[in-house]
């Protein structure tokens, strides 16, 4: 479980769906047979989520319940048993450092102490000013890219202590930072130059 | 080595366009109409020619699994699932289909779908992966506004709905039958076996669960042949296949390869070599972290391949290579693996939930030495009642680290105990 996830719900007011939410809502429950609409309760935690600072008051877990017609422990359920869903309120920029065995091997300790340094705040909790709340992950899927975090919706790659923390100072001036590999490779290909991939691409269908 | 012409993902790093001028111009939704057109029989049968074995990492035949479907659709809609929830440590090329081949997998989808009856199929992208699901959904638009997807899909008349779906974060999620339920809209516990999937899935539907790897390289086999994928690698082992390789490598990197190519190789010609050149290295677990770890010894001369990694009591799982140089602490290693699956254990099964907790705090133990070397042979002997005894293989993926730590590094574990007992004797007095 999240290190955000299975403490007491911190109570809030009412929730509901702005109308363009709604819209988006009713999008997605369209995507699965009628009668499943049960399918749509993590899309719409997620987008209930993201109008809602980016955690779920459980007033919000009630809502999507009615919403999609299901008792109201299916949703709790499913709002405790995945890492994404907050339900407890995070900082504006949620930081998530890999720190599984590819990540590890590159160094993903140091990145971890860099981030606690340069946003005055330790790992499972949140800055002061409400800026940042810094966890670790289990592996995030982008091992050759390592070590590497997720901040909300982005991956940094290819981290040192130096590009971490610069990531975290240019957030807090209100910037943008380069999301994807910080060494300056594209993707996923060998840094070293490629080593295959090399003849000029043909399209057969052509 | 694979020639280049025999590569399928030919924009696999992203530097050309990954949406349909581009995918079209490298060959995607090239006849396919006619493919379609040879019916589910024949599209079976050249599935099966190629040997193609699922890239998600038990090796099931992918043609074999399609035939298992009803051959007449019933009352209950068939259903294809694409589990695109890649979270295997180590593991990271269906994260580089889904933002820069996109295509590929939309068009698999459509191909797979009508050879199993289903006129509607499911992605199921790990939720961490919002920009790879950006771009998927894009060539998913894209299909459908060009009439690839939809009603009468590339003018053959078969109607086929594409929808993306996003998880939450459970690694637990990329076990088939988890995802289904997960998919459903509930906690992704998985289910018994029997009913397979193929038999009551989805809604209680017939279903086929594929990884995304196995869906994307299924149009181009259809367009070259299964006897040009057969043609590539060893027997029973065939085709090309992603390679990740992380770690202590010079350059770490995701790349194309022919199956069956030494490990060694892999790791020399594309990811620069072991930091510290070849002599330098202590280990490599070739297969994502489920499957045991290697010696050098063995690394020097086992090939990548499903037989050959057996063989050496490993396996090639996801082809997901990390490779570990003699700086690394193995035995902490192993216990960041098995902290992973304490807490990726669903709860479900005791001896996995009660298991993977003890095997992680004896983990822990076993790093500082703090332990008598009877509690060893306790611990092999707790993986193996973890093993095989839970609904599904997450118990076996957290026992088998484990295993072969002991197997190979039975004298650092040893060393450690010793270590310790010596720093302070009444303390790790029995």
């Amino acid at each position: 479980m999240s290190t955000t996830a299975g403490s007491a719900p911190v109570e809030t007011g009412p929730f509901a769906f702005t109308a363009d939410n709604m819209r988006l809502a009713q999008a997605i429950i369209a995507k699965y047979p009628s009668g499943r609409q049960a399918s749509a309760v993590m899309p719409l935690l997620d987008l209930a989520q993201r109008q809602h600072a980016n955690w779920l008051p459980r007033a919000a877990m009630d809502y999507v319940a009615e919403l999609l017609d299901m008792p109201a422990i299916r949703v709790y359920e499913v709002a405790t048993f995945y890492t994404m869903y907050n339900t407890k309120p995070v900082g504006r920029h949620h930081v998530q450092i890999c720190t599984n065995l590819p990540c590890w091997l590159r160094g993903s300790e140091q990145i971890v102490s860099a981030c606690e340094k340069a946003t005055g705040t330790v790992l499972g909790e949140t800055s002061k000013d409400g800026m940042f709340t810094l966890s670790h992950a289990e592996c995030l899927g982008a091992c050759v890219n390592a070590p590497m975090m997720q901040i909300n919706d982005d991956y940094y790659e290819d981290l040192d202590e130096t590009s971490a923390a610069s990531i975290v100072s240019e957030l807090k001036l209100g910037h943008t930072p380069k999301t994807g590999s910080q060494i300056g490779r594209k993707t996923c290909e060998p840094a070293g130059g490629l080593t295959s991939l090399t003849e000029p691409t043909k399209g057969r269908g052509a | 080595m694979l020639k280049d012409k025999d590569r399928i993902f030919t924009n696999i790093y992203g530097l050309h366009d990954p949406f349909l001028a581009g995918a079209r111009a490298r060959g995607d939704w090239d006849g396919t109409k006619e493919i379609l057109e040879r019916g589910r029989d024949k599209i079976i049968d050249e599935m099966k020619a190629s040997g193609l074995r699922g890239r998600g990492g038990a090796g099931f035949g992918t043609g074999l699994k399609w035939s298992f479907m009803p051959k007449e659709i019933g009352a209950r809609p068939h259903y294809l699932v694409v589990n695109a929830d890649e979270g295997e440590p180590g593991t990271c090329k269906d994260r580089e289909i889904l933002r820069h081949e996109p295509h590929k997998l939309v068009e698999g989808c459509l191909i797979a779908s009508f050879a199993m009856g289903a006129h509607a199929a499911y992605i199921y992208v790990r939720g961490e992966f919002f920009r790879e699901t950006q771009a998927l959904q894009r060539a998913v638009d894209e299909a459908y506004d060009n009439g690839l997807i939809g009603k009468n899909a590339c003018g053959t008349g078969w109607d086929f709905d594409l929808y993306v779906h996003r998880g939450a974060g459970a690694y637990i999620c990329g076990e088939e039958t988890a995802l289904i339920e997960s998919l459903e809209g509930k906690k992704g516990q998985p289910r018994l076996k029997p009913p397979f999937p193929a038999n009551s899935g989805l809604y209680g539907c017939p279903t086929t669960v594929n990884n995304v790897e196995s869906i994307a390289v299924a149009p181009e086999i259809l367009r070259r042949g299964g006897a040009w994928f057969a043609g590539i690698g060893r027997p029973n082992n065939t085709g090309t296949k992603l390679f990740n390789i992380s770690g202590h490598v010079n350059h770490p990197c995701t790349v194309e390869e022919e199956m069956s190519i030494p490990l060694r190789e892999l790791v020399e010609r594309h990811a620069g070599g072991v930091r510290g050149g070849w002599d330098n290295l202590l280990a490599i677990i070739p297969g994502g972290a489920s499957v045991p770890v290697l010696p050098k010894s063995i690394c020097d001369s086992v090939l990548m391949d499903f037989d050959s990694l057996r063989e050496v009591r490993s396996g090639l799982g996801t082809a997901a290579v990390m490779v570990m140089d003699k700086s690394t602490d193995i035995v902490a290693a192993i216990a960041c693996l098995s902290h992973f699956y304490k807490h990726e254990s669903c709860g479900q099964c005791t001896p996995c939930r009660e298991g993977t907790g003890w095997m992680a705090r004896m983990m822990t133990r076993m790093v500082a030495g703090d332990a008598s070397t009877r509690e060893i042979d306790l611990l092999e002997q707790v993986t193996r009642q973890v093993e095989g005894h839970t609904i599904c293989a997450l118990g076996d993926a957290a026992a088998w680290p484990i295993q072969g730590l002991i197997r190979h590094f039975r004298p650092e574990l040893e060393r450690r105990i010793e270590l310790a007992k010596a720093r302070a004797p009444r303390a790790a007095a029995e």
